[in-house]
Order: structure tokens, then C-alpha cells, then sequence
């Protein structure tokens, strides 16, 4: 059974590398790959479930060529396959599965290399989240980079594209590269690569300083792709010229990896080194309630719908990076089910804008107002999308925000996360009522908002008259299965399932036993488990949860009616535009041009090492 | 062990950031951040470096000499693949930059903004 560890890698690798080799051959005949590319990439998903289920009592660990750990001393290269790791590519695989069956019908010219593309960023993903040694993590981090770059380029006869792909590419590099400074400085340190082998070897060791160093420069490349304020500016421009279904794979899995990345280098890897844990906690909860919150606030007031949906995956990443913070099993619980529900959620979001882009020749949702009432079931798809991403249970978001709020014991949070997701599903809903059912006035047209929306063209054919088939399941298959998991979540022992594989992801000392052996040596070094710490609240659904969840809904219908229909309201004004001072503001900040991005990322990481250093310099 | 290298490492990365941050043509900022992974090859090869060791292949020395670290060796050279990657595609979005607009300029390519 192992045996499917490398092959979840290797199968895309190969299919993408045999597609390109034919490419010549296969002129004319795209459906062949894209034929070849969904089922590689739904291989990839049946093999990863099987992994999950196999996976959920212990982790399996691959060693390539057999080079096993000799006396506890890691010689070769490994895969970790845990529920949670493989649960994110899971995900993956999922969304890529269906991002390629929606792209089908859906490009004017689709070449095979945009199937090479999408396969090698799959491999890129698996590997990843599999990967079990520091440099690997890197490599795999790397080819998902260069993939997803070139990705969204993928029309690069137009500014916008090479300007994302730009931002993109540059920010991403020189995080992937501060990355690997931070690992030479721990192999130095360390003499190891392997996760728990360094942490093993960091706990044990004097110099403190340089562990606490490594660590946040491999984690400063994990908070850029995570897009965490203020790392965060390549991802709307990336989003918002990306091919649609691209889109899905960013916003459902690539920036979850950021995330996924620096939980793993926390709990597997420098936890017992750092010390300091409650504290550091309250360092990612500060940058997670502050992403949240710049997040939702620029989420609220764009008009482009692909960029709006980008800011709100900003702000739902604020709300995992804070899950994370809580250091608890329920809240890393509550962080797994919010990511698979939002991934799935949001997917059907970008594939719904995508079919409007394909018929309607726009993702402006002011130049859209009410031409998509002649698309019922892609409406009522985006809608209903919509409300799960306010929380509606029984879509599993509700049950992963629920789950961090029990865990956080912190009205503070519950409330700023719930006023966060009202703005961002709020907005989701004010483009729903206003594109889908012509409800409100048509928004006042914004010159250079025009501008940006003549600007889309050329991904699609010319405005069909009908939707393809192969373009509307997706969708609505992804939000049918964002509400089936949310009902599974309420089976009896659903939930504590997960809190285990949560628990089991933040003990250190049981990853180094079930890479290492349970012979290797140190182990008292290893962070003391988590259940010690805190202890195991029940993963069960509240009076409070369902509360919270349903003034979230209202608050979203409210606001996106009250945004539909402002101009009607007494009270204003004539002539009065809500956060029109604010839009100077913004574009200062999120300024399009890389030198600014660069300039935030070494404030932001001077600040967070400065943060750092007061934190462990005080014994 | 001298700290020397790792001042080197550290002294090429700011160098290539700062030129990220203030320069304002593409062709030039690609080059900044070649600039910016080198100092992972010296950084690399600084945490592995042996004084007084030798190249390190054995085969055809006797006994077990001192030798620098192969493992550091081999990271920098994957590290060279990805440099090659990254930068032949950054340079392909300049030349598409340049022939469609004509500009190199990040500012005049910008066309999202807030």
C-alpha cells in the first residue's frame, strides 16, 4: 500500500511529460489530452483517498530506494503520508480533476502545454504536502512555482497577465530563496535535512539564535505564498488574470500550502526547539486577525469578480492562519475542515465566474448587472455557494469556524471573524443578487473599472449561446460536495476523527517515532504533547456555533442588500459613494508595481524578526 | 569556523533586495534576484565547507580524508536547475513585455491597481 505514496507524484510527472513529448502528434486532437490530463489527475484523487482511509489510524512513510534510517539516522529521502497532508492534496487533486473537466470546452486555444502545466503543478502540490525532508519541501515548492507562473501568464499578449505573473514570480522567488537560506542555516546547525531528524537534533544543540533565525526566513516564504498581510500583494494581481480554473487551484489549494507549510515546520520540525509557545501564538493570531481583516475590507469594495474572490481567500486565510495560532487539536481540527470547505466552496465561485466570462464576455460585475439572469442554474450555483461562504451549515465551513471559535474561548474573535465574514460573503452576495437576478441599481460605472473589464477577453470563445455541460457539473458538483462534507462532519465519531489526525499533526515526538523508529534517541527533546497542554475539547456542533453561523448569513444577506439598494436609502445623500476616499488609499497601497511588494515583504519580515527576537532573547 | 562567508551570504542578499526595491526596469530586478539566490550558493556552500578538505570523491584516495560536505554540493546544484527555471521565465515575460508594450518599466506595466 505504500507503494501509492510516490506513485500520487509520479503518475501526473509522467502523464505531463508524455503529453508534451506527443505534443507534436497530438495537433488537433486536444481531447486526447484532455482525456489523458483529467485522468491522471482523478488517478491521483482515487489513489490519495485511498491513502486517507489507510492513513487514519497511523502515518505511512515511504523511503525512496529503501534507504531506511539506520541507528535513528535518516540517510535517505522519505514521504510522510499523514491524514492531514494527504487530506490537503486530496483536495488538490479534487479541484484539479475538476478545473480540467470545466476547462474542456472552455479556451479559445488550448495548447498541451497547459495540460503539461496543470498536471506538473499537481505533482508540485502532492509532493509538498508529502514531502518529509526540509529541501524536498523546497524542490516541491519550486516546480508548483514555476508551474503556477507560467500558468498565469497564460495569455500573455495583455498587460495585466505579464503584470501578475510578474508580481507573482518575483515576490514568490525571493520567499522560496529566503526559504532555502533559512534551511542551509539549520543544515549547518543541524547536519540533518529530514524534518524529524532537525528536530531532533535542534533541541538537543546549543545555539538558539540560529534555530530561531532558520526558522523565520523558511517560514517567510511559506507567509508569501499563504498571502498573509503584509506578504500578501502578488495574490489579486495574480488572481485576476489567471485562466479561471487556474484560479481554483490558486485560491482552493496553492495558498493553503503556504499555511500548511509553517504549521508543518511549527509541529514537526522547530516546536520543542522554540519554546516560547504561547507567545509565538500570539504572534501568528495577531498576523492572522490582521489579514482577516485587510482582507475582507478590499474584498468588499472591488468590483472585479475574480479579484474580489481573491481578497476574500485572503481573508479566510487570515481566519486558518489565527485557527492555526490557537495551537489546539480542535482549533487545527476546525482549520482542516474550514480549508476543504472553502476550497470547495470558492471553487465553484471562480468556475461560476468563469461561465459568466465565457457567455456574458465579462467577470465587471457593474458592466454584468443583470445580464445573468439568462443563466439560471450557474446563479443559483454561485448563490448558493455564496451563503456556504457566510457559513450556512450544514456547509462544512460552518462546523471548521464553529470549531475555532469553541477553541478560542475569545468573543474578540468570534466577533471580528463573523464581521470579516460578513463582509466577504456579503460581497459574494451583493455580485449574486446583482449579476444573477438583476436585483438593486446598476452600480455607477468606475472609469478605470471599465477599463480593466475590457481588458478580458481572449480566454474564451466569443459568447456562446449555451453553457456546456462539461463547464455547469463542476460547479455544482463542488458545492454539492462542500455540503456533503459539512453532513458526513455530523456522523458520530466524524469529528473526533479529525481532532485525532489534528492531534497526531501537532505531536512532535510521535513524527519523529514513526519516521525515526521508535529506537531513535532524543526523544525527550520533542516538544511535549500537545494533549498535556491542552486538553481534547469535543468536536461537536454548539448552540453558539449555530447562532454565530446564522447572524452571519443574515448579516451577509443584509449588507449585500443594503449595498444593492444604498442609493434608495433615505438617510445618504444624493451623490454619496461608500468608501470612496478609501479607494485613493488603497491603490497606494496595492500599488501593481513589484518594487512596492518587495519593499513590504523586507518590512514585514524585519518587523516579525524583530518580534521574534524579543520574544526568544527573553530566556 | 569563520562567520566571514555567512556575512558574504548575507551581504549579496542585500544587495539583490535592494535592488528589487529601487530598480525600475524589469531586465535589471530579473538580475536582482539572480543576485538574491546566489547568496543561497555561498550560504550552502559556507555551512558546508571543511578547512583543509578535499574535493569530495574518494574512490581513488586512500584512507578517509577530510572532505567538504557533498550534501551542500548537491543542494546548490538543484538549487542552479531552479535558478535556470525561474529566470528563463521571467526573461520570456520581459522580451513579451517589450515586444507587446514596448516598456520595461514595472510602473507603465502596472494595470491593477487597489
Amino acid at each position: 500500500m505504500n507503494q501509492l505514496i510516490p506513485l500520487t507524484v509520479a503518475v501526473p510527472l509522467l502523464t505531463a511529460a508524455a503529453l508534451l513529448a506527443v505534443r507534436p502528434l497530438l495537433a488537433g486532437l486536444v481531447w486526447v489530452a484532455n482525456l489523458a490530463a483529467v485522468a491522471a489527475a482523478a488517478a491521483v484523487a482515487v489513489m490519495l483517498a485511498f491513502l486517507l482511509r489507510q492513513t487514519s489510524t497511523d502515518e505511512a512513510v515511504y523511503w525512496f530506494a529503501g534507504f531506511r534510517p539506520s541507528h535513528g539516522v535518516a540517510i535517505g529521502v522519505n514521504f510522510v503520508a499523514g491524514p492531514i497532508s494527504v487530506g490537503l492534496a486530496l483536495i488538490g487533486a479534487i479541484l484539479m480533476t475538476a478545473a480540467l473537466v470545466f476547462s474542456w470546452r472552455y479556451f479559445t486555444h488550448v495548447g498541451t502545454y497547459f495540460h503539461g502545466l496543470m498536471l506538473i503543478f499537481l505533482a508540485g502540490v502532492a509532493g509538498f504536502c508529502l514531502a518529509g525532508d526540509v529541501f524536498d519541501l523546497f524542490v516541491w515548492f519550486e516546480l508548483m512555482g514555476v508551474a503556477a507562473y507560467a500558468l498565469t501568464a497564460y495569455r500573455p499578449e495583455e498587460r495585466g497577465p505579464i503584470q501578475g505573473a510578474l508580481n507573482f514570480a518575483i515576490t514568490n522567488s525571493v520567499g522560496a530563496y529566503l526559504s532555502l537560506t533559512g534551511i542551509a542555516l539549520i543544515y549547518g546547525r543541524t547536519g540533518a535535512l529530514n524534518m524529524a531528524q532537525i528536530g531532533q537534533a535542534a533541541a538537543s544543540r546549543s545555539g538558539h539564535g540560529v534555530v530561531v533565525v532558520s526558522f523565520l526566513l523558511i517560514i517567510a516564504g511559506f507567509l508569501v505564498k499563504a498571502a498573509i498581510v503584509p506578504f500578501h500583494f502578488w495574490l489579486a494581481d495574480a488572481h485576476a488574470v489567471a485562466p479561471t480554473p487556474v484560479c481554483v487551484l490558486f485560491s482552493g489549494v496553492m495558498v493553503e500550502l503556504g499555511l500548511y507549510g509553517i504549521a508543518r515546520m511549527y509541529w514537526s520540525v522547530f516546536g520543542g526547539a522554540l519554546g516560547h509557545q504561547a507567545a509565538l501564538a500570539d504572534v501568528f493570531l495577531a498576523l492572522g486577525t490582521l489579514t482577516s481583516v485587510v482582507g475582507a475590507l478590499f474584498c468588499f469594495r472591488e468590483r472585479h469578480v475574480k479579484r474580489l474572490l481573491a481578497f476574500s481567500t485572503i481573508s479566510h486565510m487570515g481566519m486558518f492562519l489565527a485557527g492555526f495560532a490557537l495551537m489546539t487539536p480542535l482549533g487545527l481540527a476546525g482549520v482542516a475542515v474550514y480549508v476543504a470547505g472553502h476550497a470547495l466552496v470558492k471553487g465553484a465561485l471562480f468556475l461560476c465566474s468563469g461561465i459568466a466570462l465565457h457567455r456574458l464576455r465579462s467577470v465587471n460585475e457593474t458592466c454584468l448587472h443583470g445580464r445573468g439572469r439568462k443563466l439560471p442554474v450557474t446563479g443559483a450555483t454561485f448563490t448558493l455557494a455564496g451563503l456556504g461562504l457566510a457559513g450556512l451549515p450544514p456547509f462544512a465551513l460552518f462546523l471548521g469556524k464553529g470549531w475555532i471559535e469553541d477553541s478560542a474561548r475569545m468573543t474578540w474573535l468570534t466577533v471580528v471573524f463573523t464581521l470579516c465574514a460578513i463582509l466577504a460573503a456579503g460581497a459574494v452576495l451583493r455580485v449574486a443578487g446583482g449579476v444573477f437576478y438583476g436585483l438593486g441599481d446598476p452600480p455607477r460605472e468606475d472609469p478605470r473599472m471599465e477599463a480593466e473589464a475590457n481588458e478580458e477577453t481572449g480566454e474564451t470563445d466569443e459568447g456562446r449561446q449555451r453553457t456546456p455541460l462539461t463547464m455547469l457539473i463542476p460547479p455544482v458538483l463542488l458545492v454539492a460536495g462542500a455540503m456533503a462534507a459539512g453532513v458526513a462532519m455530523l456522523v458520530p465519531g466524524a469529528g473526533a476523527a479529525i481532532e485525532r489526525a489534528a492531534l497526531r499533526f501537532q505531536d512532535q515526538a510521535a513524527y519523529q517515532a514513526a519516521v525515526l523508529g521508535p529506537s531513535g534517541h532524543g526523544g525527550s527533546a520533542a516538544a511535549a504533547p500537545v494533549a498535556t497542554l491542552h486538553p481534547v475539547e469535543p468536536a461537536a456542533v454548539t448552540v453558539s456555533a449555530v447562532v454565530v453561523a446564522l447572524v452571519c448569513v443574515a448579516g451577509a444577506l443584509a449588507l449585500a442588500g443594503a449595498a444593492l439598494y444604498w442609493r434608495r436609502l433615505p438617510v445618504l445623500r444624493r451623490g454619496y459613494e461608500p468608501g470612496a476616499g478609501l479607494t485613493e488609499f488603497s491603490r497606494r497601497f496595492q500599488s501593481g508595481v513589484i518594487n512596492d511588494y518587495v519593499t513590504w515583504l523586507v518590512v514585514g519580515l524585519a518587523i516579525i524578526g524583530g518580534v521574534l527576537a524579543l520574544i526568544t532573547g527573553h530566556g | 569556523m569563520t562567520y566571514f562567508p555567512y556575512l558574504v551570504a548575507a551581504w549579496i542578499l542585500a544587495c539583490g533586495l535592494y535592488g528589487l526595491v529601487t530598480n525600475r526596469d524589469l531586465i535589471h530586478q530579473i538580475i536582482c534576484l539572480i543576485v538574491v539566490q546566489s547568496s543561497t550558493y555561498v550560504m550552502l556552500l559556507a555551512t558546508g565547507y571543511v578547512t583543509g578538505g578535499i574535493a569530495p570523491y574518494f574512490s581513488d584516495v586512500p584512507g578517509s580524508p577530510k572532505a567538504v560536505d557533498p550534501v551542500v554540493q548537491a543542494l546548490a546544484l538543484t538549487d542552479v536547475v531552479v535558478e535556470a527555471a525561474v529566470t528563463a521565465l521571467l526573461a520570456s515575460f520581459a522580451i513579451q513585455a517589450h515586444k507587446r508594450f514596448g516598456t520595461l518599466d514595472p510602473q507603465d506595466l502596472a494595470e491593477f491597481k487597489g
